[in-house]
């Protein structure tokens, strides 16, 4: 029996060709849903092997999986009815970002999608305005300490976090979609201008923004943790919105090379295959770090990103003196 | 708002389909299926809640009715208002 | 393992834990098809606190960000709280009441109340009293079909209970004596082979208790309101289940009595229990 690999690749595999689940054994499809779980994945790898044939176990699992995210999305547009309710007000739409869009326009993204938190995209001219509206509708702050708050009104692309008091959801309000520490100015302005309107008082990013977001967001707002799942977002945005216009509007917004990084490595993961870089096989190596018992592998691949990733966010000076305030604040062994 | 404006705003239940209702004793457990919160409502909330319909009815026609079917005799037209708009943010009320 | 329909499966950095179950789960069936439907985890969070004041971490498929580790001494009550955070936080397809659960005839007895309150010691008791025991921490209700399923794992008794339980129940086995854990001693007995034999056999709901331990002997009934909240409360995943989980919960408030029953000793408990299984 041929040794079967257990890390994201294998997720990745049954992703791109579901009939492949065929050939796996006990032992391999334990391995999957570990990998999907810890991915947050397992939504979305039961949407995609429906009807194929596999153990009643497992097909107990995925029903589950499959129940689960249908009330996470029932919750997510409820979340987004409610922002829309407070900010309405204020003659504002709310722009949706993210898993909350997909299922709101009922992309293939957003076919069995965890969903966590609500996000959107506001001007920031408005953001004060925004954020007195949804302390009156309930939302209270997720009480950061000090210095986050500062760091966070200064330098990030988003108010710090809010939670309703009623509901216990997030919500995360922002202003444009990379920090504004970050080497890179997008055009959030564009962003809203163009923003497609799904029904009244709610829209999303359009159809090239949309994928310009998720290629950012993979790349610069985070170490490339949940790579895996970012990257199917694009590789279905990709399949349903094509490409036209996507390299024009990505030099637009500066984000030419993270959107064209996003594309191979979507393709490479989950679609035809591409051509890469020597950077874009490290990115891979990092996205597929995870072992058949759901465990982060590769730290020090890892370790890589997460101090690139906040390169990226801030000056060199600044990050020292970040990293250093964390650090004595965190007194965590 | 004014008082005059308010009066005229038709309030309406959701419907059924959009509510599932179970009296389990004094209380009655209602589950909203457009955001999957359940509330635990106690009286008149379901009798108002009855009263409205799907057709709708403004503050003073309310009142009338609840008046009439159940008994239920308050003349604080602000306070049922107030109780109105809060079952409007949970959505269990819309207003037209 | 598999208990009742949940299969699991526990990786562990040190063999000691595993071990222990493997004792203790002896007579357990492997889980459906050989996939588990939850996968525990306990490891070391530094490579060298395999071995240096080893502490385990609990991790798996579903895990709380900021849980605090146990001594390697404690690896097995560590599983044992691994395996519950999977099924709190994971479980979506029975409606999970934080509950005891024994049965006769076909009927089922619930129990449920906060620690301590002597719902794993009474359902450990009337397992000896002619009632198939079913669980101890878990009772499953499919939504589907209002019927409980069994959740036989190692009973949890602690402190005071863990003499009561050795003195009434002569020959049944027990997991090592824990002591110094974050509840005080705890020692697991592992549930007789007629309730792993029978684990598959689901039951109909009867009768709901809410025992309280060291108080003077009273018994009230609990109105279906009151049951209701405090049942929500005692789920871990009645909001995600979402109308299902409206649908079994109002559908087993609405049809079985529930009843507040305050007992000095376990003598009188379990008279009482029998008095209101005989009344229905």
């Amino acid at each position: 029996m041929a040794r079967v690999v257990s890390d994201g690749w294998l997720l990745a595999r049954i992703l791109r060709a579901p009939g492949e689940a065929a050939t796996l054994d006990a032992g391999g499809w334990t391995a999957l849903l570990a990998i999907a779980r810890a991915e947050q994945m397992i939504g979305t790898l039961a949407w995609r092997l429906q009807g194929t044939a596999m153990p009643p176990a497992v097909a107990r699992i995925l029903g589950d999986a499959r129940a689960s995210h249908d009330h996470g999305r029932t919750l997510a547009l409820w979340e987004a009815e409610a922002a829309r309710r407070a900010l309405a007000p204020l003659g504002l739409r709310v722009v949706l970002l993210k898993g909350t869009a997909f299922v709101a326009a009922g992309l293939m993204a957003g076919q069995g999608r965890s969903i966590g938190d609500l996000d959107i995209l506001v001007p920031h001219a408005h953001l004060d305005a925004v954020e007195h509206a949804l302390l009156a509708a309930g939302w209270e702050w997720v009480k950061p300490d000090l210095y986050d708050d500062a760091y966070y009104r200064r330098w990030m692309h988003e108010l710090p976090p809010l939670i309703h008091r009623d509901r216990d959801r997030m919500i995360d309000v922002h202003h444009t979609i990379l920090p504004l520490t970050a080497r890179i100015t997008p055009d959030a302005a564009a962003l809203l201008a163009n923003a497609m309107p799904l029904r009244d008082g709610v829209a999303m990013l359009s159809r090239t923004d949309v994928i310009v977001h998720a290629a950012a967001h993979l790349f610069a707002d985070g170490d490339l943790a949940g790579g895996m799942r970012n990257l199917w977002d694009v590789h279905c945005l990709l399949r349903e919105f094509g490409v036209e216009g996507l390299v024009e509007r990505a030099e637009h917004h500066g984000l030419a090379d993270a959107v064209g990084r996003a594309i191979r490595l979507a393709a490479a993961l989950y679609g035809d295959g591409a051509t890469l870089s020597p950077g874009d096989r490290l990115c891979l190596r990092r996205v597929t770090a995870r072992d058949g018992w759901g465990r982060a592998t590769r730290p020090f691949t890892r370790l890589g990103f997460y101090i690139r990733s906040h390169w990226l966010r801030m000056p060199p000076a600044m990050l020292t003196r970040h990293l250093w305030t964390k650090w004595r604040g965190a007194g965590r062994g | 708002m004014r008082d005059s404006d308010k009066n005229d705003l038709l309030y309406r239940a959701a419907p059924p389909q959009v509510l599932c209702v179970v009296p389990l004793d004094t209380f009655t457990a209602i589950y909203h299926r457009a955001s999957g919160i359940t509330h635990l409502v106690a009286p008149p909330v379901p009798e108002i809640l009855t009263a409205l319909g799907t057709a709708g009815s403004t503050l003073d026609q309310l009142i009338a009715r609840l008046g009439d079917e159940y008994d239920l005799l308050d003349g604080d037209v602000a306070a049922l208002a107030a109780r109105l708009d809060e079952l409007a943010a949970a959505g269990l009320v819309s207003t037209i | 393992m598999r208990i009742g329909p949940v299969g699991f499966r526990v990786g562990s950095d040190w063999r000691t834990p595993v071990r222990q179950l493997e004792m203790l789960y002896a007579g357990y069936p492997k889980p459906e098809d050989d996939v588990p439907d939850f996968t525990v985890r306990l490891f070391a969070a530094r490579p060298w606190r395999r071995v240096i004041r080893p502490a385990v971490m609990l991790g798996g498929d579903f895990v709380l960000p900021d849980a605090a580790p146990l001594p390697l001494a404690q690896g097995l009550l560590a599983a044992e709280m691994a395996m519950n955070l999977q099924m709190a936080l994971g479980q979506r397809h029975y409606l999970l009441l934080h509950a005891s659960a024994v049965e006769r005839d076909g009927r089922v007895l619930l129990m449920t109340g906060e620690s301590g309150s002597g719902k794993s010691t009474l359902a450990a008791l009337l397992s000896r009293a002619g009632w198939r025991f079913m669980g101890d921490e878990f009772a499953l209700i499919d939504p589907a079909t209002g019927l409980v399923h069994a959740f036989p794992r190692l009973v949890s008794l602690k402190n005071a209970a863990i003499d009561v339980v050795e003195a009434a129940l002569p020959g049944a086995r027990f997991g090592p004596l824990l002591e110094g854990t974050p509840k005080g001693a705890i020692r697991h007995l592992v549930p007789g082979a007629a309730a792993v034999a029978a684990m598959d056999t689901p039951g109909t709901p009867a009768l709901l208790l809410f025992p309280r331990f060291g108080f003077a002997p009273d018994v009230r009934p609990v109105a279906p309101g009151e049951v209701f909240v405090r049942l929500t409360q005692a789920s871990t995943n009645y909001v995600a289940l979402g109308e299902r989980g409206f649908d079994a919960l109002t559908q087993l408030v609405r049809s079985i009595p529930a009843h507040a029953i305050d007992y000095p000793d376990t003598t009188t408990a379990l008279a009482q229990v029998e008095a209101l299984w005989r009344a229905l």
